[in-house]
């Protein structure tokens, strides 16, 4: 009964496993760190100025915010399935990957869409403190998709034309991983910027 | 593999509806209870993302607590600030 006891923890931490390689966390734990301070210097700045800071949300597209969520959602979504697969050394493993790549592009589109919009409506980052906080955040994490863009594509490398991986998983684990927060960082970037 | 898929994909259908309310809530207004609604559906979803996608539950646990200890403060610090 008591050796039961003792080897439970030990057996729950050999099944234990982090995903990717160990330095994809620490740049994550950086990542999400800096994130907490522009979020919370962000929501600072909003009680500071709350009028000019609500009437420049309302000029914000939210149709296209919640598209481009529910495009990064949808292309984690893929990643989760890519990685899934490549564990059992599916196919599908490439093709979702490929998926997750068309939808991240398809975000990055939008985005400049919206930017274009924004500028032809005459806001830049010049016009209050509300736009320089929207321009640099979403300016932040856009240049995070073109990081992640690549690094899925560089993934995709990784498998033959039949699907199959060459090397070890935790490749797509990890570059999965790093897709996965900048999903994250754009739920509550979208909440931030766009709803609240 | 069925297992691991039927639980992704239920996982992503519960984002994608809890991204949807968070969206509508919106046009309830711009109340105080609305707002710190619209946070902590964005930090659920978060640590969904996390927990699920990420693989975070399966992960030594200083990594999960550090990630949800993480979520738990900045959607509280946001919603005091926002309230």
């Amino acid at each position: 009964m008591t050796k039961t006891n003792e080897s439970a923890p030990a057996k729950q931490a050999e099944t234990r496993h982090i995903p990717g390689e160990e330095g994809v966390w620490v740049f994550i734990g950086g990542d999400l760190i800096i994130f907490a301070v522009f979020f919370i210097t962000y929501a600072v700045a909003r009680t500071q100025e709350p009028a000019l800071f609500a009437s420049s949300q309302a000029e914000l597209n939210r149709g296209l915010g919640l598209a481009n969520t529910l495009i990064l959602l949808t292309s984690s979504w893929f990643v989760a399935r890519a990685v899934a697969a490549a564990r059992i050394g599916a196919p599908a493993a490439r093709r979702n990957l490929c998926f997750a790549v068309a939808l991240g592009v398809a975000f990055a589109v939008l985005k400049a869409v919206e930017y274009s919009e924004k500028i032809a409506a005459g806001f830049t980052l010049n016009s209050n403190n509300f736009f320089i906080y929207y321009y640099m955040f979403t300016g932040i994490h856009l240049l995070h998709v073109i990081v992640g863009l690549g690094v899925l594509l560089w993934t995709i490398t990784r498998f033959d034309k039949g699907g199959k991986l060459r090397g070890n998983v935790s490749a797509v684990e990890g570059s999965g991983v790093f897709w996965h927060l900048v999903d994250l960082l754009w739920i509550i970037l979208f909440a931030l910027l766009y709803l609240v | 593999m069925p297992i691991i898929s039927n639980r992704i994909n239920i996982v992503w259908l519960l984002l994608i509806a809890a991204t949807l309310l968070s969206f509508e809530s919106g046009f309830l207004g711009n109340g105080h209870i609305v707002r710190a609604l619209i946070l902590i559906l964005a930090f659920v979803k978060v640590l969904f993302v996390g927990r699920e996608f990420m693989e975070l539950r399966d992960a030594p646990l200083p990594l999960l607590w550090g990630f949800q200890i993480w979520a738990i403060l900045v959607c509280g610090a946001l919603i005091i600030l926002c309230w």
